[in-house]
């Protein structure tokens, strides 16, 4: 659906993306993450036929974005960044004039306006003015609009901004509804997000593509796959070299804690289960133990470890 | 063509939207009204040359209103578009960057036309309650309003232009205001510079939007300032598409 080759775009003399290259296929929900200034609205932009790229090519539904950009536009639903819409037209009239725009007219454009509405829950500010509506509303209306004509694809520069925990699990759900019959590239912060709704996430930093897999297996290759926290009264012990010789801990850090309570994290393999074993050892080394438990690494991990400037 | 249709709908309909469109109503229904009864009552004072309608067209309230009313119609049309960052969801949907500049520009004229209409009544009523003839014969109606809407085409392609050049507003008005009255203006140098050769004099002439008005209310129908003005709006709505094609490029 999205084929992107060795995209570049430079404004002024700064590179914003340098010789992208990434495929989405139809039917997937992509999630692009990256920290802020990565480039993913600007690729978003340029797939969109916003503006055309320094270098290399892009093409959405086999139309190339830039030279066949009236096509590719046909199949493609946007909805960018900071939601611009005209504040001084009421949502139906809104609705219908880009349904419009978008070449579909009468009864079909009736029904999809009250599809759309009745799937972002605006049925009941559809006579409302744009301008006088919430943050959340104005976000669900360029939701509505961007998949107004039923495209192919749909490229959503971070929908859930500005939404309460209410909204963003609505939208969330929407957007997983609408996997099942469009291909969709949405960029977010909101990592469980991308967890909970994506197929594959392509992780970018400073215009370049750092990851390109599922979320499972990222989590998989990370290194910091798995964490252990224990904490104990050691006694005449030091504990972290007892803990350190178990088979499949790569690392401990201790934390201090109150009185003489020690808090060890231990990093492990993300394969390998190493609790009962300290337990064993708490007892025989007569320890008391009052936590053992284990956490996975999430995709924020597996973010902060590809973006983070070293 | 539909695509054109629904944009040129939106540009109409967005006018009456925002208190602009009534305020620049109010102002020319004020300023033509004014004109209109002190047009009547100068030739009330005795016999006179000229006609009502001639009168009407040919003060210098007349023309300072209508220099005016660009800047106010044209200001907003991409500047706006620009500022709200509404352009980004109008060229992503699939629309041609020309039936876009078309649809501005034509908004903006069929604004500019509503506005005239009023003044249409005033020589009905007129008419009506004298029973005497405001103009000299007929085509002098026909050539004063066919000329304020060529005249205007041009101002407001020009309006166009200075709109696309900027996200703000107010620029976009200071431009198009400047560029209008320096146009106007180079029409009154023969007024002012009395010690120049016919030949420079002619030419001059043929810039002048008052002498043309002076013609046309008279009922005589040129087509030199007919060609001068709609060939002149065509240039203008060419280097306007030029600029909005290459905004995308700068950016």
């Amino acid at each position: 659906m999205i084929e992107v080759k060795n995209l570049t775009k430079r404004y002024a003399g700064v590179t914003a993306i340098n010789d992208l290259s990434f495929e989405v296929g139809k039917g997937e929900i992509v999630g692009f993450l990256g920290p802020n200034g990565a480039g993913k609205s600007t690729t978003m932009r340029i797939l969109s036929s916003f503006m055309p790229a320094t270098a290399g090519t892009a093409s959405v539904a086999g139309y190339d974005v830039f030279k066949q950009s009236l096509k590719a536009r046909r199949h493609l639903g946007y909805l960018p960044e900071n939601v611009p819409l005209y504040t001084d037209m009421r949502v139906d009239e809104y609705l219908h004039y880009r349904g419009s725009l978008k070449g579909i007219h009468g009864r079909k454009l009736r029904d999809r306006i009250v599809d759309v509405k009745e799937l972002c829950n605006l049925t009941d500010v559809e006579r409302k003015i744009i301008g006088t509506l919430s943050k959340g509303y104005r976000q669900r209306v360029g939701l509505a609009e961007a998949m107004i004509h039923e495209p192919d694809l749909l490229i959503l520069d971070e929908p859930t901004i500005g939404l309460d925990p209410n909204q963003i699990r609505q939208v969330r759900d929407l957007i997983k509804n609408l996997g099942k019959r469009h291909t969709i590239l949405l960029s977010t912060h909101i990592l469980p997000e991308v967890e909970m709704t994506c197929t594959r996430v392509l992780i970018i930093n400073k215009g370049r593509i750092e990851a390109s897999d599922s979320p499972a297996n990222l989590l998989a290759k990370l290194r910091s796959a798995s964490e252990v926290t224990i904490e104990a009264q050691t006694g005449a012990d030091n504990g972290g070299d007892q803990l350190s010789a178990i088979a499949g801990v790569k690392e401990v850090t201790l934390q201090p804690g109150e009185d003489d309570w020690k808090k060890f994290i231990l990093r492990v393999d993300a394969s390998s289960e190493i609790r009962e074993e300290v337990f064993r050892m708490a007892v025989n080394r007569k320890w008391n133990l009052r936590e053992l438990s284990r956490s996975r690494a999430t995709l924020e991990d597996v973010f902060v470890e590809m973006t983070q400037a070293d | 063509m539909r695509v054109f249709l629904t944009l040129l709908g939106r540009e109409v309909r967005s006018y009456f939207y925002s208190p602009i469109a009534y305020v620049v109503l109010v102002f020319v229904l004020l300023l033509t009204g004014f004109n209109f009864s002190a047009g009547v009552s100068l030739l009330n004072r005795g016999p006179s040359e000229v006609t009502v309608l001639e009168a009407f067209f040919n003060t210098v309230l007349f023309w300072f209103g209508y220099v005016l009313i660009f800047p106010l119609i044209t200001m907003r049309t991409f500047s706006e578009e620009f500022k709200m960052g509404t352009i980004e969801t109008l060229m992503t949907a699939p629309v041609g960057d020309i039936s876009v500049v078309l649809s501005k520009f034509f908004g903006a004229f069929i604004f500019y036309v509503i506005l005239w209409i009023p003044s249409i009544l005033y020589f009905v009523i007129f008419e009506w309650i004298t029973s005497a003839q405001a103009a000299r014969a007929s085509g002098a109606y026909f050539g004063s309003y066919l000329l304020l809407l060529v005249m205007g085409a041009f101002y407001i392609s020009v309006g166009c232009l200075a709109s696309s050049l900027t996200r703000n507003q107010m620029i976009a008005a200071v431009i198009s205001f400047a560029s209008i009255t320096l146009l106007f203006f180079t029409g009154l140098l023969s007024f002012i510079i009395l010690n120049v050769s016919p030949v420079v004099r002619d030419l001059i002439g043929y810039f002048s939007a008052i002498e043309h008005m002076g013609e046309f209310s008279r009922g005589l129908i040129d087509s030199r300032p007919l060609v001068y003005y709609l060939s002149m709006t065509v240039l203008m709505l060419f280097i306007t598409l030029q600029v909005f094609q290459a905004r995308k490029w700068r950016s």
